[in-house]
């Protein structure tokens, strides 16, 4: 049975081997890049709100983001070998077309609710709505 | 053991004898027929030996044109039971007036209206655009099957897990009573503390991942197994409006599922999600369940302009006029639909700016439909028309649904829809697009598709009789409704007090009888076709001079679909093979490799009615058993390496020399 | 596709290949467009914390209850096997089935290390009396991370399947397939818990 099932799938999945799958897996130095950008990437947003660094929090927070974006490339290009030409182009089309629709499902979620809670709600500021039970 | 409540409650959970509902006579005389109905069709599959034959060549199958085959059958069995919703509900406004209540009470009216809702749309709709889908797309692009031929069964019998949670849900306990999106706070543990709620989350749950899981297979497929020349803008129509449909299928299911996980966590866990206290927030679950539910109703009708732009070209005899228009036009309805959600709920108060906004969007969709309609229309211009059956569908679709585009885009104004929402107009609306779309463009399809998939076509009197019904039928049962809104009756009411409203209820109703006559008709139509199934035969392959490639192979098609892989030149590409003089070769086969059956699709899919079930009656031992189950299943299966055959040259020889011979008859 | 050479219109062209074209396998872009799908759960969940996450109904907020160390410690753990797990990677390039099998477990323990920090950091917090009951805040919380966990432990599961596999049947084309299917799952769960540990700790903390 083991013997079969190896000779098999050897036999009837070589020829799918070297069609687009096995290129591109990065190598030693693709990982390690990765691993030490997304090291120094996670570090620094920890540390600005750890030690709270920056004076605003409101620069802090755009700062985490902005890191936070970085930091997605980063693995998308080192840990995801993404690039534009695997699959003919079809999996970086499927991720813009993701990113788009999960732009719109969450700023659009937060500007519709946004609206909703001051129109329906308007004497209610942020602070009583964290402590309303 | 009565004497011992703790462990029965342990064994049985919620589930009781008091959840019979015994003491509804509607219920009892259905359950008696489908006791009876189901005896009779075991005992004639025993009777004739058809187990094994069933269990190998259909249940087990991973053959795209079977699955196919077995989602239509769905769709038209939970077709015949949420119709009978429709008409139950018809019948009760048509009679409640004044001092009569009408037959439903209304526990049992509220759990009718949303039963109707729920099969038509995910388990009528549904597996018939899918399995038109699944049946057409292999071939129109000369494949062999599939990407995933077992993730295909899978997918299937998970779909029919789902519509079997839905069904035994009619005799155990109740449905929901929320109307068929179960909005919070109405579905939440408090105001909704019985298992209808449950039984909706968990049939639509189960029924999601078949769907969710065919859209990934059918993407796979169209992008990665296309013949040979067959570029994207040489793809037929259907094609790319499948194509879009998965796209939008993989993209708006997750939602569904996400937003059904928070319901459900509010149900047993006990969190804040939707509640009204601690901080929860109803209007969040009917924002996320739009931003599924408005491409939902393009996932149902895309695939519909797909049939018509195929019919339409065969039956004129012509081109498709504008062929990359209708591309571009179904790419941008796909984007637009992410993008237009608000509309559903204008009164919810987000305000002028955001109102205004998804009004727009809303409007805008109507330009890339309204091109395509053109286009349609173009196509007909001076072409040679032959009023067959799936032209008629197609000619009552573009009447029927330009009205209801029509009420569509007054309904996308906010001010509009401030007086028009909830009332009986929007009602008229939807079904004015869903049944003027979606019901027509199916019954097109299967009337067009039927002789390939079966090898003879289905009789064209009673599909004359279907349609005009159909047709007729739901301008009666609809225009009323259009009235009655304007009027300002709201929907989903069992009773009226003024009896001046009583006469548009009951024109209302007797279009229902249309219909019923309609789908009558469909049905002896099948009865017939098969039973003049030699006078009705297709022996060319190519019954209606078709364009696309499914017409190039015989009717119906080898297992192996094409014996050996066209090459395209062009999105007509059968039609060019015919103009520019193809030959069909008689020798040369070769032996052929295929995807091998399994069972493992339908085993999992049991466990997982059986995991719904459990989860619905709390009964955990059941759940947790059925959920180790289908893991320990699908790891099983992956040890499964052996998945695949030859079909030996000889067979393949034997199936084509066949073919040869019945042309060579023709000519 | 290799879309045919051009044809001549005076004759008949060629309608139908005669050796079997090449299909390449769709394992990869399907399982990809899978993952799409998935980050639209995830969507989902973020959406969902954005608007309920500041909803504390007078019950604790972030600054009470999150130990950012721990969750520093729990991101460590999860950058670790996505690098450990790229090595396995590399081991099976090079057809080394002895040390893809030592990677694999490796990156096992680091992801089974973060699956039981994270059961501590949610006993921990359910022990304080703030569990998903107590606010719209921490429904949302536990839900999204609770999520995410969930998804590890599925990696975890599917990692032991595969290492069985690939130990009893070897580095074949089928089993390097099903690696690389799991390698893009384990890598994007790498790149939610960015999303996470950025929006839901750290911009939960600064308030």
């Amino acid at each position: 049975m083991t013997s079969h099932a190896t000779e098999h799938s050897h036999g009837h999945d070589g020829h799918d081997h070297g069609h687009g799958e096995t290129e591109g897996h990065g190598s030693f130095k693709g990982y390690m890049t990765g691993f030490i950008l997304s090291v120094i990437l996670t570090a620094i947003p920890f540390w600005l709100v750890m030690a709270d660094v920056l004076s605003s929090p409101t620069a802090t927070a755009l700062a985490v983001m902005l890191l936070a974006v970085v930091q997605i490339v980063v693995h998308m290009v080192y840990f995801l070998h993404m690039n534009s030409k695997s699959e003919g182009g079809w999996t970086m089309l499927a991720l813009i077309f993701t990113i788009v629709i999960v732009a719109i499902a969450i700023s659009g979620s937060l500007w519709v609710m946004y609206h909703l809670n001051t129109n329906m709600m308007p004497a209610m500021t942020e602070g009583m709505m964290k402590t309303m039970p | 053991m009565p004497s011992n409540p703790d462990l029965l409650k342990l064994i049985f959970g919620r589930l009781s004898l008091d959840s019979f509902p015994y003491h509804e006579p509607i219920l009892v005389v259905t359950f008696i027929g489908v006791v009876l109905g189901g005896l009779a069709v075991l005992g004639a599959i025993t009777y004739f030996g058809k187990w094994t034959y069933l269990w190998q060549e259909w249940i087990t199958s991973v053959d795209h044109k079977k699955i196919g085959v077995m989602y239509i059958i769905l769709g038209l069995i939970m077709l015949l039971r949420g119709f009978s919703d429709a008409l139950m509900m018809r019948a009760q406004q048509a009679m409640a007036f004044g001092d009569s209540q009408g037959f439903l009470p209304p526990h049992h009216y509220d759990q009718v209206f949303t039963a109707h809702g729920v099969i038509m749309i995910f388990f009528a709709a549904m597996p018939f655009v899918t399995g038109l889908m699944n049946f057409v797309v292999p071939l129109q692009i000369g494949a062999r099957d599939v990407s995933f031929p077992y993730l295909n069964n899978f997918s299937f019998w998970m779909t029919a897990a789902g519509a079997i949670i839905i069904m035994i849900s009619l005799f155990v306990g109740e449905f929901a009573k929320t109307g068929w999106l179960a909005y919070p706070p109405l579905s939440d543990i408090s105001h909704s503390p019985g298992v209808g709620v449950d039984y909706y989350i968990w049939g639509l749950q189960i029924a999601g991942l078949g769907t969710l899981l065919s859209g990934v297979n059918l993407i796979a497929t169209i992008v990665k197994m296309r013949a040979p020349g067959m570029s994207m803008m040489k793809m037929p129509v259907f094609t790319w409006t499948a194509l879009c449909t998965n796209v939008l299928i993989v993209a708006a299911f997750p939602v569904l599922t996400a937003v059904l996980v928070l319901l459900s966590l509010d149900r047993y866990v006990g969190t804040h999600f939707f509640t009204n206290d601690m901080g929860g927030n109803v209007m969040m679950y009917i924002n996320l369940i739009w931003i599924w539910g408005h491409p939902e109703v393009y996932i149902l009708i895309l695939p519909c302009f797909g049939v018509f732009s195929e019919i339409v070209a065969t039956f004129c005899g012509k081109r498709l006029f504008g062929y990359s228009s209708m591309v571009y036009a179904t790419v941008v309805i796909t984007i637009l639909s992410y993008l237009v959600w608000l509309h559903h709920f204008f009164t919810m108060g987000s305000g002028a700016s955001v109102n205004s906004f998804f009004g727009i969007t809303t409007m805008i969709i109507s330009i890339p439909t309204g091109a395509k309609m053109f286009n349609w229309l173009f196509t007909m211009y001076k072409g040679r028309i032959r009023f067959e059956v799936p032209m008629l569908w197609t000619i009552g679709f573009m009447l029927t649904f330009v009205i209801g585009g029509m009420t569509g885009v007054l309904l996308a104004v906010p001010p509009a829809d401030f007086v028009l929402h909830n009332s009986l107009f929007l009602i008229a609306h939807f079904h004015n697009v869903i049944i003027g779309g979606v019901v027509f463009g199916v019954f097109a399809g299967i009337t067009y598709w039927f002789p390939k998939a079966f090898g003879f076509k289905l009789d064209p009197f009673w599909g004359k009789m279907s349609f005009w019904f159909w047709f007729i039928g739901f301008y009666f049962a609809f225009m009323p409704l259009y009235v009655l809104g304007l009027m300002g009756v709201t929907r989903r009411l069992n009773h009226f007090d003024d009896p001046s409203l009583q006469i548009w209820f009951v024109i209302a109703a007797f279009g229902a009888v249309l219909i019923a006559c309609g789908i009558g008709s469909f049905v002896i139509q099948l009865v017939v076709s098969v039973m003049r199934r030699d006078k009705l035969r297709d022996e060319t392959g190519d019954p209606w001079h078709g364009r696309t490639l499914e017409w190039s192979t015989s009717s119906p098609p080898p297992e192996y679909n094409y014996a050996f892989t066209p090459v395209v030149y062009d999105h007509d590409a059968w039609w060019d093979m015919k103009q520019r003089g193809f030959v069909r070769p008689t020798e040369g086969f070769k032996s052929i490799h295929m995807p091998k059956g399994t069972g493992t699709g339908a085993i999992i899919a049991a466990l997982a009615v059986a995991l719904g079930f459990g989860m619905v009656w709390h009964m955990w031992w059941l759940a947790i058993l059925a959920f180790v189950g289908m893991i320990a299943v699908a790891i099983g299966h992956s040890f499964n390496y052996d998945r695949d055959f030859h079909i030996p040259a000889e067979e393949v020889i034997e199936t084509e020399e066949a073919r040869t011979k019945l042309l060579a008859k023709q000519a | 596709m290799a879309t045919q050479t051009a044809v001549h219109e005076t004759q008949t062209p060629v309608f139908l290949a005669k050796e079997e074209p090449h299909a390449p396998s769709s394992t990869m872009l399907g399982f990809w467009i899978y993952l799409m799908s998935d980050c639209l759960i995830f969507a989902v969940l973020f959406a969902t914390h954005g608007v309920l996450g500041r909803n504390y109904a007078a019950g604790p907020g972030p600054q009470q209850l999150f130990d950012l160390p721990l969750v520093a410690i729990n991101t460590s753990m999860l950058l670790f096997s996505s690098i450990t797990y790229g090595f396995a990677m590399l081991a099976m390039e090079k057809d080394k089935k002895q040390a893809t099998l030592v990677w694999l477990g490796i990156t096992g323990l680091f992801g089974a290390a973060f699956v039981g920090l994270e059961l501590y950091e949610f006993s921990h917090m359910i022990m304080e009396g703030a569990g998903p009951q107590r606010s719209a805040f921490l429904s949302s919380f536990f839900t999204l991370v609770g999520t995410h966990g969930t998804h590890v432990t599925v990696g975890i599961i599917w990692l032991i399947t595969l290492m069985v596999q690939v130990g009893k049947y070897g580095l074949g084309a089928e089993n390097k397939r099903r690696l690389m299917c799991l390698s893009l799952f384990w890598h994007f769960l790498d790149v939610i818990w960015i999303g996470v540990f950025s929006f839901v700790y750290l911009m939960g903390v600064l308030g």
